[in-house]
């Protein structure tokens, strides 16, 4: 049999070694369209202190012991699903049994004029990553359009490096709906200590040649360089010139098969409908999601009939801070707060029968991660923990997974 | 020269629960479960994050970052994101006090 993985990030490489850890020996080819061995995205807006490097997910030795073939710096550019290969960009040829798309994401581009000058930057690869930290350097003027986990974080990196910050958010605050207000309210309020100029609720107009951005009520904003952080898209072009169910990505069901039942799709680039949250379609961009995914993804091509219903997990780091996401929050109806102390704070997100749906924290260091972790297994087990439980800081929650 | 150093009292820690512990100028991260006592390096050897305030299951401490999972019986990583394991070192209880044997 032989399994062909488009896409070397985090989900295609963990399918990979995960295809031979359930024993499987035939072929795996895994198409990396970057040029770089496959490292972690997450360090590209957060460099430890070793600075900007890319942290492999796995050496090219180790992928080559386990008899995986790795094409890095060639794409996939034509599924034929009725022979059943897949055209790669230096000619060759695949065929496939089994076909897994990991294609990630790609930065959403602004939608105005201007948005090509040579100083605006965007962050998904390794090279964009280069280049924007070497921008961000003391006494320089960084703008960031857009107020998300990327801009963030790389808003904290370039004020620690004493870099002026300015960030422009089109909405009326930072974050959007995926944090809840209070939290959001915490990192803003972190930022703006620490000296970050946060202007929310602006309209831009335009950006012109000199890189000169033009807000909507007049303002001219000048600065050394741009970085542009508002969302992303999933890649889904492969998936649909072949035909495939397109639906807020790369449709698949419950085992992460697409509508071709010899292909699946996992990672950033798919949609999948979520067993803990009514069966109702979701895409997440997020790390650890992309390795279960990628695993699962293994799993189901090797026959197994599992559904995937691991609990969307994300995580950010901004100066001393790691805010922590367990669950979705959007169908809460009630928020307990547990203060964990003056400074690390958990929200849980309750349905109106009680049922945990999400748990949000906030604080210095691990400060939250374990409360986090047990709020994750309990949102698995569907329960419905006890509020006061919750609310109580001197309570440990390890105590409501035997409940 | 290795020697026995004192660490703690061994009620210092809740069953299946960790602490951390530093000496030296190191530092360690030291487990209960069922009357049994461990020690480990005190760092995940994904990216150096402290092991003590992550979550004791039965036999397994997982990384407060990335989730990161070792046996600290053994110190053998469990899998991606951690493919190196952690050092581990011998202890003892004596008089209701918790000893780890460093070189
Ligand atoms: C800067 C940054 C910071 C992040 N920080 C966090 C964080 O703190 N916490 C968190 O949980 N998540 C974070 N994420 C999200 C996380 O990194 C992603 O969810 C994860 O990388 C998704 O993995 P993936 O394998 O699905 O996609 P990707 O990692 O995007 O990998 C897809 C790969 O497929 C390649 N590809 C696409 N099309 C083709 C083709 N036709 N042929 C060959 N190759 C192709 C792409 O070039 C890419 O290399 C961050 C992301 C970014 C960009
Ligand atoms: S630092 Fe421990 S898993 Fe990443």
């Amino acid at each position: 049999m032989h399994i062909v993985i488009i896409g070397a990030g985090e989900c295609g490489v963990r399918a990979a070694l995960a295809l031979r850890e359930q024993g499987f020996e035939g072929s795996i080819d895994l198409v990396n369209g970057e040029l770089h061995a496959p490292y972690e995205r997450p360090p590209l807006s957060k460099p430890g202190d070793d600075g900007l490097i890319a942290k492999p997910v796995s050496g090219s030795e180790h992928l080559a012991d386990k008899g995986i073939t790795l094409h890095s710096g060639i794409t996939a550019t034509k599924i034929d699903r009725g022979t059943k290969q897949i055209v790669l960009s230096d000619g060759v040829v695949l065929p496939y049994d089994r076909l897994l798309l990991a294609l990630g994401a790609r930065p959403r581009r602004l939608a105005i004029d201007g948005q090509d000058v040579p100083n605006v930057h965007y962050l998904r690869h390794f090279e964009d990553a280069e280049i924007i930290h070497r921008s961000i350097e003391s006494g320089k003027r960084v703008t960031i359009i857009g107020g998300g986990f990327i801009g963030l974080e790389l808003a904290a990196v370039a004020r620690q490096k004493g870099t002026v910050v300015t960030i422009l958010e089109a909405a009326p605050r930072l974050l959007g709906r995926a944090v809840p207000a209070e939290i959001a309210a915490i990192i803003e309020a972190r930022h703006r200590a620490k000296g970050v100029q946060v202007l929310c609720g602006t309209s831009i107009t335009s950006i012109d040649a000199q890189g000169r951005i033009l807000l909507g009520d007049g303002t001219q904003i000048t600065s050394d360089a741009i970085i542009v952080g508002i969302g992303s898209l999933s890649n889904i072009d492969l998936a649909l010139d072949s035909g495939l169910d397109i639906d807020n990505g790369i449709a698949v069901d419950g085992r992460l098969q697409t509508s071709d039942p010899s292909i699946y799709a996992a990672g950033d680039c798919c949609s999948f409908p979520h067993p803990l949250y009514g069966g109702r379609r979701i895409r997440i961009e997020s790390w650890r999601a992309a390795q279960e995914q990628g695993d699962h993804a293994a799993r189901a091509m090797l026959g197994s009939s599992d559904l995937y219903d691991a609990v969307p997990w994300f995580w950010s780091d901004q100066y001393d801070l790691t805010l922590q996401i367990a669950g979705m929050s959007g169908d809460a109806k009630k928020t307990v707060r547990r203060a964990i102390d003056d400074t690390a704070l958990i929200l849980f997100h309750l349905d109106q029968d009680g049922r945990l749906l999400a748990a949000s924290g906030i604080g210095p260091g691990n400060a939250i991660a374990r409360d986090i972790r047990i709020a994750e297994m309990l949102i698995a087990k569907r329960a419905h923990p006890e509020e006061g439980s919750l609310a109580n800081p001197a309570l440990k929650l390890k105590a409501l997974l035997a409940a | 020269m290795a020697v026995w150093i004192k660490a703690c009292a061994a009620d210092d820690i809740d069953d299946e629960d960790v602490i951390r512990f530093d000496h030296d100028g190191r530092t360690f991260a030291l487990y209960r479960k069922d009357d049994q006592f461990f020690a480990t390096d005190g760092l995940c050897t994904h990216e150096k994050i402290h092991l003590a305030d992550g979550l004791v299951m039965d036999y397994v401490i997982e990384c407060p970052k990335h989730n990161g999972r070792f046996d600290f019986r053994t110190g053998a990583a469990k899998g991606a994101p951690v493919c190196i394991d952690l050092k581990t070192y011998p202890v003892k209880v004596e008089d209701g006090d918790l000893f780890i044997y460093l070189d």
